[in-house]
C-alpha cells in the first residue's frame, strides 16, 4: 500500500476517536467545562496531564536537541521531569483544596486583590498565547511532510478538529481526548525506539539498551559513539562541554517554569480529592517518563545510525555517494529540513566537524562538511525510516506528532479562555453573570483562541523557538513563587505578592529582550548574546538569558518579603484561608463554591 | 480540628517536603551535574554513573519521591484525622 495512505488512515482514525469522545463528553455546565465537574479518576488524569504536558517539542523535538549535543542537553530531561515533583509536593494539592477552577482564580483571591488577579492573568495570556504558536507550527510540519497538504489546509484541519473537542466538551472533553492522545503518542515513540534498540543493541528495551554492548562494535553503545564522534572532529557525547553553573541554572528555570505552567496546574483541579491530586502527580510523572526515559536513547542511537549510514566502511572507509543516498535522507532533503552539498565535487558526502577537522580531511583535499543543513527535528519523525521500519510505524509516527501537538494546544486554549470568561469577565468585569452566559463566554472564548492560535500557526513570528524560553522564564519568574508564597507564608500580602510578581515578570523580560533583543527583533539587543558579556561573567558565572528565570524568580521572593514588612499585614481572614487550604478535609465541599 | 494539632500536622508536612527536596536536588543538580566528577570512577554501560543519573537515574528517583511523599502523606492524614 501506498505510504501516503497509510498514513491517510493513521491520522484519519486517530482524528475520528478524537471527535468521538468529543461527542461523548459534552459539557453542560462551567463546572463540566473548567474543571470536568471534579470527577477524574487520578490515573486517567495523570496520563491527560502527560498528553496536555507532552508538546510538539517533547515528541519531535528533544530527542534530536539531546543528540546534538548529548549529555549538554540532560538539562531538559531533568528539568521537564523534575518540576513535576515541585508540583506535586508543593502546589498540586493545596491548589485542588482551594477549589477553584483557574490559576488568577487563587492568585486574586489569596492576595485579596483584583490587581494580583490582572498581572496573574496577563502572564497567564503571554506565556499560553506564545506557548501554542509553537503547537500549531509542529502541527502543520506533521501534515505537510506525511499527508503532503500544505501548511495552511494542515492547519485548518487541525483547528477544526481541536474546535470540536474544545468547545463542545471544554476540560471534560479535552480530558478524553488528551488520555486517548497520550495512548497515541506513546505506542508511536516507544515502537521504533525498540526496534532500534533491537538493532543496535539485541535490549529490547531502549532505556537499558543505551548502556548496553553495541553489537557490531562489541563494546559499549556509547563508547563506540564518542570515538566515531571525536575521530570526526567533533566534541564527544558523554562529557560536559558547557558551563556547569549554567547548567544547574536552566535545569532550575526549566523546573520552576514547568511547575508554574498553568494549562498543567489545571489538570489538577479536575480530580475529586486532594490526596488524588498527589497520585495523579505520580502517575504524570511516570508516563511523562516512559518518553522521556526513551528519548536520550533515541537520541543518541539515531546518532549513531545516521554516522555509521554517512560513513558505511567505517571513519577510515570511503564515505556514502551522493548517488546511493538512502529513500529517507531524500525524502526530507524535499522537506528543505536536510540538505548536502557536494563541496568538493568528488561525488562523495564527507560529513566531519569543519571547525576542527581530522588529519584526513587536510590530507584528501575536503572542503567543508557536506551534509550542509540537518534540522534536529527530523530525528524522532524520520527514526522509523532510518532505521527501515515498515511502512505502518511510519503512520504511526504521524498520528504520534499530531496527537502530541494537539494535545497540548487543546490544554493551552483552555487555560486562555477560562482566564478571559472566568477570570476577566466573571470575576472583573461583570460579577452578576448567569452561570449559563458564562459557559457560552466560555465557549465563545475558545473560539477566538482558536482563531488566533490558527492565525498566528499561519503567520509564525521568526523569534518562536526564542519565545518558548520566555514562557518559561515568565513562569518561572512570576506566577510559580506567587503561589508558592500563597501557601507557604502565610503573612504575605497583596502589596508582596503584586510586587514580587512585576519584578520576577519585569526583570525577566528586561534580561531576555537585552540580549535577544526588544520584542525579539534582530539588531535591537543592547549587549551582544555571548558568554563574555552576561550578567556576572567577570565571576566566572555568568548567567545565559535561557537561564534567567531562577533568578527571577530569587527577585521575586526577595521583593516580596521585603515589601511585606514595608506594608499592611494580611487580614486575618485570609489567614484563616491558608490554614484552611493545607489540610485535605472538605475538598469535596469546595466544589460548590 | 485544633489549631496546635493543625501546626504539627503542618510542621510534619514541611520536614518531609524539605527531605524530599534535599534528595531531587541531591540527584538531579548534585550527581547529574555538579558532583559528577566525585562519580566518574564508577562505569556503567560505556560512561559514568553521573551520566546515568543525568539521563535515567534521576527521572527514576523523581517518581519514588512523589510516590513515598504520597503514601507518607495519607498515613499522616488519617493519624491527624484530616482525611476525606
Amino acid at each position: 500500500m501506498d505510504q501516503f495512505v497509510i498514513n491517510l488512515i493513521f491520522v484519519g482514525a486517530s482524528f475520528a476517536l478524537y471527535i468521538g469522545i468529543a461527542i461523548w463528553a459534552r459539557a453542560g455546565s462551567t463546572s463540566d467545562f473548567y474543571a470536568a465537574s471534579r470527577g477524574v479518576n487520578p490515573v486517567v488524569n495523570g496520563a491527560a496531564t502527560a498528553a496536555d504536558w507532552m508538546s510538539a517539542a517533547s515528541f519531535i523535538s528533544m530527542a534530536g536537541l539531546i543528540a546534538a549535543v548529548g549529555y549538554g542537553n540532560s538539562t531538559f530531561l531533568m528539568g521537564w521531569t523534575g518540576g513535576y515533583v515541585i508540583l506535586a509536593l508543593l502546589l498540586a494539592p493545596y491548589l485542588r483544596k482551594f477549589g477553584r477552577f483557574t490559576v488568577p482564580d487563587f492568585i486574586g483571591d489569596r492576595f485579596y486583590s483584583q490587581t494580583a488577579r490582572l498581572v496573574a492573568v496577563i502572564s497567564l495570556l503571554v506565556m499560553s498565547i506564545t506557548y501554542v504558536i509553537g503547537q500549531m507550527t509542529g502541527a502543520a510540519v506533521a501534515f505537510s511532510r506525511f499527508l503532503e497538504v500544505d501548511n495552511t489546509t494542515g492547519l485548518f484541519i487541525a483547528s477544526a478538529v481541536v474546535f470540536c473537542y474544545a468547545v463542545l466538551g471544554g476540560m471534560k472533553g479535552i480530558t478524553y481526548t488528551q488520555l486517548a492522545q497520550y495512548v497515541v503518542l506513546i505506542i508511536a515513540y516507544t515502537i521504533p525506539a525498540v526496534f532500534i534498540s533491537l538493532q543496535l543493541t539485541g535490549n529490547p528495551l531502549p532505556q537499558l539498551g543505551l548502556f548496553s554492548t553495541h553489537t557490531a562494535s562489541g563494546q559499549p553503545l556509547l563508547q563506540t559513539l564518542n570515538e566515531v564522534l571525536l575521530d570526526l572532529g567533533f566534541n564527544d557525547y558523554t562529557g560536559n562541554h558547557g558551563s556547569t553553573f549554567n547548567m544547574v541554572l536552566f535545569t532550575l528555570s526549566l523546573m520552576i517554569g514547568t511547575a508554574g505552567l498553568p494549562h498543567v496546574i489545571i489538570r489538577f483541579f479536575t480530580v475529586p480529592k486532594v490526596a488524588d491530586a498527589r497520585t495523579s502527580a505520580g502517575w504524570a510523572l511516570v508516563f511523562i517518563a516512559l518518553l522521556y526515559t526513551v528519548a536520550p536513547a533515541v537520541g543518541a542511537m539515531a546518532r549513531l545510525n545516521i554516522i555509521t549510514t554517512l560513513w558505511p566502511q567505517g571513519i577510515e572507509g570511503e564515505p556514502l555517494a551522493f548517488d546511493e543516498k538512502p529513500d529517507w535522507m531524500l525524502n526530507w532533503e524535499r522537506t528543505g529540513l536536510l540538505r548536502f552539498e557536494d563541496l568538493n565535487g568528488d561525488g562523495l558526502i564527507q560529513y566531519y566537524n569543519a571547525a576542527n577537522p581530522p588529519a584526513r580531511a587536510v590530507e584528501e583535499g575536503w572542503e567543508g562538511n557536506e551534509m550542509v543543513l540537518f534540522n534536529n527535528d527530523i530525528l524522532v519523525l524520520a527514526n522509523p525510516e532510518i532505521a527501515n521500519l515498515p511502512g505502518w510505524v511510519i503512520g504511526l509516527i504521524a498520528a504520534g506528532g499530531l496527537a502530541a501537538a494537539l494535545s497540548t494546544a487543546a490544554g493551552l486554549l483552555l487555560a486562555i479562555s477560562s482566564a478571559v470568561s472566568h477570570d476577566l469577565i466573571k470575576s472583573i468585569i461583570n460579577p452578576a453573570i448567569s452561570e449559563k452566559s458564562e459557559l457560552l463566554a466560555a465557549r465563545i472564548s475558545m473560539g477566538f483562541a482558536i482563531a488566533l492560535a490558527t492565525y498566528l500557526g499561519l503567520n509564525p513570528p521568526g523569534f518562536a523557538a526564542q519565545v518558548v524560553a520566555l514562557a518559561f522564564g515568565l513562569a518561572a519568574a512570576s506566577l510559580f513563587p506567587a503561589i508558592m508564597l500563597g501557601i507557604f507564608s502565610k503573612k504575605m500580602n497583596s502589596a508582596g505578592a503584586i510586587a514580587g510578581m512585576i519584578v520576577g515578570l519585569g526583570s525577566t523580560i528586561l534580561y531576555i529582550f537585552t540580549y535577544l533583543g526588544w520584542f525579539f527583533i534582530p539588531g535591537t539587543n543592547m549587549l551582544p548574546n555571548t558568554p563574555d558579556n552576561w550578567l556576572g561573567a567577570g565571576l566566572g558565572i555568568g548567567i545565559s538569558p535561557l537561564s534567567f528565570g531562577a533568578v527571577g524568580a530569587a527577585l521575586n521572593f526577595i521583593t516580596a518579603f521585603v515589601v511585606m514588612k514595608l506594608t499592611a499585614p494580611v487580614p486575618v481572614e485570609i489567614e484563616q484561608l491558608v490554614e484552611s487550604i493545607r489540610v485535605p478535609k472538605g475538598a469535596g465541599a469546595a466544589v460548590d463554591h | 480540628m485544633s489549631d496546635l494539632s493543625t501546626d504539627a500536622y503542618w510542621k510534619a508536612n514541611v520536614r518531609i517536603i524539605t527531605i524530599c527536596m534535599v534528595i531531587w536536588a541531591l540527584v538531579s543538580f548534585g550527581f547529574g551535574i555538579v558532583l559528577r566528577p566525585l562519580l566518574a570512577g564508577i562505569p556503567i554501560g560505556g560512561t559514568d554513573l553521573g551520566f546515568w543519573f543525568a539521563q535515567q537515574g534521576s527521572m527514576l528517583t523523581f517518581i519514588a519521591l512523589v510516590f513515598y511523599y504520597r503514601s507518607y502523606m495519607n498515613k499522616l492524614d488519617a493519624k491527624f484525622g484530616v482525611e476525606e
